[in-house]
Parts: C-alpha cells; structure tokens; sequence
C-alpha cells in the first residue's frame, strides 16, 4: 500500500516547462531591455537615455506624438467604419458565417503583401504617397481587427434586452444609444486595444506608403536597433515607453470587460 | 416596406467595405496576368509574370525563401504545440494564485506590441550570444515564444468544460494516472490541439516583425523578410503579382475550405 503512493504523479509538474520557457524567453528579455534603458554605450550605469528622449533631442518624443495622433485617428476611421459593419452582420446575417469571415479573412494575408499591393495600386493612379495613403493603409490593414471583436459582443446581446427596450417605449436610435451600444462596449474596448497598439507601433506600413517621408514611433525603435546607429539605450527607452501603452491601453480595455476577464482567466 | 429598406441599404454598406477590402488583391490577381507592373495590359494577356517567378534571375532566392519559412514555421508550430499542450493540463492543475500568475505571462505575447516583443528577445539573444547560435535557433525559439501562448488558450476552454470525475473515474477503473491522460484527457482535448496548432502554424507563416529583428546576418530570409528586402526601396516587379496571387488565392481558399467545414460539421 505505502509503495503504490511512493511516486505521486503530479499534473501539475507538467507547466514547469513552459513556465521556465516563459521565464527565459518572454520575462528574462523585457527585464534584459528594462536594464539596457540604464545603460550607456561603455556598460555603466546612466540616466542619460531616459534624458535624451524625454528632452526630445533626437526628435524621439515628437515621432512619439504623431504616432499617438495617427494611431488614434485611424483607431477611429476603424471604429465608424467597423462598427455598422458588425451591427448589420449581427443584425441582418448572423447565421451567415461565410459572410462574417469574408470581413476578417483578409487578415489572414501577410500585411507587407497587402501593404505593397495597395502601394503599387496608388502609385500607378499617380496618387502622391504621404499621410493620406499611409491612414488608407492602416486602416485597411487594422479593420479586420477591429470587426472581429465588435462582431463577436453583438451577436451574442441577448434579444430579449433590445425587446424590452422596445416595449418600454423606446424609439430605435434610443434602443441603440442606451441598449445595444452600452451592450456592446467590451467588444469597443477590445477592438480599440487591437487597433491602437498595432498602430501606434508598426514599422514598415508607414515606411513603404509614405517613401519613408512619414516615421512613425514602430519605425523609431527599428532605427535604434539597428547596426547602423547602434543606439540600443535610447531604443529601449522607447520599448519600454511602447509597454507602458500596452499596459495602459489593456487596463483600460479590461475595465470595461471585468466579467468576462474573470470568467476567461478561472 | 420600411424594413426592406433598412436591410437594402445595410447589404449595400455591408457590399462596398467589402469591396474595399478585396479590390486590391483583386486588382493584383487580375494584372498579374499583364507581364507589367504598372496596371496596364499593354502587352496583352501574358503568363510571362508565373513564368519569371519559376524561371527569372530571382527564382532561387525566392524558394529558398520560402523553404526557410516552411521549416521554421512547421518546426515552431510542432514544438508549441506539444509544449502548449502538456503546460495547458499542467496549468489547468495549478493553485489558483500561480495558475493566475503563469496565464497573465502567457498572455503577454499577445496583447505586447510586436516590435516591442522582438527588439527583447534581439538584446536577449545578444546577450547571451555564447548558448544561442544565430539562424535557425534563435528564429525557432522566438517563433515558439509568441505561438504557444495561443495554443495554450485554445486548449484551455475544451479542459474547463471537461468533467473533472472523468479523469478520477478512468482512475478508479484501474488506469494509471499516465494511462489516464492518454486515453481520457488527450481524446477530450483533440480539437484544442488542432486548432492551436493551426493558428500557430499561420501565425508563424505569417510573421514578419520578429524574424526581421532576430534573423541576424546569416543570411538567412522567409518570405516576408525578403518581400521587404526586394520591394521596399522599387517599386514591385512584376514576378511579384504573380507570387501574390498565388499567396491570396492559396491562403482564402484554404481558410475558407477549413471554416466551411467546421460549420457544417457544427451543424451536423
């Protein structure tokens, strides 16, 4: 009897090796980027990084402000546009599952495919490529990501929520502004988070649709990490200014869905 | 009357984002039959676009490009699926607080902006330069790293709805607590593991930003890599409308046959 106990089998043991493999390839990298911000080109300690982006001497906080402008508005081009996209989906096709992924296949195909596919369209119709092309391209990039949350609140309101709102008097644009939309706000939430961080920090989109005249905060930190400026200090400075967004964006996000948040992580 | 209208104009919106969306890959299919680059049929109907991908100066760094991304990322979705699919029982088994703990790193990868994920494993790999070789290590190893967690949470839901007693009765029957796994949890988790392993194979196919940041100077490109090396700076050449085309109507068939059969299955 006391031998058939000898060697407990333990499910558990089966998450040590992916949490030492999230220790040391997803947690040792950021802490490696968090003591590289202190670091100055010799290896001593230095505070000169945080210095050098914060006083804008290289121009780093102002690429940071036009990205944050760009992101929202095309955050916001995303929402007008996505919004009815998902709403008339739920409402009129939500048995049409072909339909639905016909929206968000095309995230599926690699960015930089579609990216220089609408590049090669617009110079061929002379159109000058600056920042009217570079939102185009975003937008048309990062729609898909923001109907597939949007989508998925609004088809699962429960019907019987709009009914009330009906048979207590209410007329159709009140059922939208104080049911279904309000209804819908952690969907809002997390297409935003899946919109806004993407583009605030894309490399390569603004590049190749502005002839690299527009520079975005993505193509920032690309410049700093690469051999031929060599400024890694500075460069991660900026990552760790792009994970502070992250956090904040998803903390926000998590706000509006705290239910759901709860059910998904138990 | 009214309705009828509302639905009208709804399925004309729903029409005109769609064809926004799909007009310049349309675009792109319909030109590759051009032999141009500029959107014109000058030189008529030609093939001399397909026959330049398989025969031009630039064919072989194309294939071989294409190899690179086959064996990363059928290497990094194998590996990530095995390793999410033993972690997500083990996980599942953890003490709440911990449990919390390792999902919240989990998600990590997902909701942190990409170049922020690579430029960290980039100065991680430099730092430590002497264990992990550049090439194929380094991009096998950062492809795990954002692929597995969305194993992990596509198996997650299947073992929550299991019952727990399944496991204690295949217990109780005499099975070993190895022989348990095999034969009652596994079964039940199937299609977690499937579908994981497809999203990680596409997003490992798919993956541009990490590979650009830790491929180092091997030499060594996948498809998306050497898009951005070869077009960036010109303007596309025309072989390039026709590997597209092919990418676009391989990839929406593909997807589409995969969900179509899902649903009907659903349905069944």
């Amino acid at each position: 009897m006391t031998k058939k106990f000898k060697f407990k089998f333990n499910r558990r043991a089966f998450a040590y090796p992916y949490m030492i493999f999230m220790l040391l390839f997803i947690v040792t990298p950021l802490v490696i980027v968090l003591i590289n911000a202190f670091l100055a080109d010799d290896g001593s300690f230095t505070l000169k990084n945080f210095g050098e982006f914060f006083s804008n001497s290289g121009g780093g906080m102002t690429v940071l402000g036009n990205s944050l402008v760009i992101g929202l508005v095309t955050t916001l081009i995303c929402l007008v546009i996505g919004y009815p996209v998902a709403y008339f989906l739920a409402k009129y096709h939500a048995s049409n599952k072909i339909l639905v992924l016909l929206f968000i296949l095309p995230m599926w195909v690699n960015f930089l495919i579609r990216t220089l596919s609408t590049k090669a369209i617009f110079m061929a119709l002379d159109v000058n490529l600056g920042m009217g092309t570079v939102l185009f391209g975003m937008v048309y990039n990062y729609l898909p990501y923001m109907i597939l949350p949007l989508h998925t609140t609004l088809v699962s309101i429960d019907h019987s929520y709009i009914e009330a709102a009906e048979d207590l008097g209410a007329d159709k644009f009140t059922v939208m502004t104080k049911t279904i939309f309000p209804l819908s706000l952690s969907g809002v939430a997390s297409g935003i988070t899946m919109t806004f961080i993407p583009a605030i920090s894309t490399f390569a989109i603004s590049e190749i649709l502005s002839s690299s005249k527009i520079y975005l905060f993505g193509d920032a930190i690309n410049m700093h990490f690469s051999k031929t400026t060599n400024s890694f200090g500075v460069g991660s400075v900026m990552s760790l200014v792009m994970l502070v967004l992250v956090v904040i964006t998803n903390g926000i996000a998590n706000l509006t869905s705290k239910d759901e948040e709860v059910k998904s992580v138990l | 009357m009214k309705n009828k209208l509302n639905r009208l104009f709804a399925n004309g919106y729903l029409g005109l984002v769609l064809v926004l969306l799909y007009l310049p890959i349309f675009l792109i299919i319909v030109f590759s039959f051009s032999g141009t680059s500029t959107f014109s049929f000058k030189d008529g109907f030609t093939l001399q676009s397909y026959i330049d991908m398989f025969d031009g100066e630039k064919t072989a760094d194309l294939m071989q490009a294409i190899k690179n991304t086959f064996i990363i990322a059928i290497s990094a979705s194998v590996i990530s699926t095995i390793l999410g699919a033993f972690s997500t029982i083990g996980i599942y088994a953890l003490k709440r607080r911990i449990k919390k703990i390792t999902l919240t790193v989990n998600q990590l990868p997902m909701i942190n902006s990409e170049i922020v994920m690579a430029v960290s494993l980039m100065v991680f790999f430099a730092a430590f330069s002497f264990v992990f070789p550049q090439g194929f290590t380094r991009l096998i190893i950062s492809h795990v790293a954002f692929c597995t967690p969305y194993v992990v949470l596509s198996i997650l839901p299947r073992l929550q709805k299991m019952d727990p007693n399944m496991y204690e009765a295949a217990l109780d029957l005499g099975a070993n607590p190895f022989g348990a796994m095999l034969k009652v949890v596994f079964p039940f988790i199937t299609p977690g593991i499937v579908s994981g392993f497809a999203m990680a194979f596409t997003l490992s196919l798919d993956d541009f930003i990490i590979t650009q940041f830790n491929k180092g100077d091997t030499g060594i490109e996948t498809l998306s890599t050497y898009i951005y090396e070869d077009a960036r700076v010109k303007s596309l050449e025309p072989f390039w409308f026709a590997v597209f085309s092919i990418f676009f109507v391989v990839v929406l068939t593909l997807l589409l046959i995969v969900n179509i059969s899902k649903n009907s299955k659903k349905e069944a």
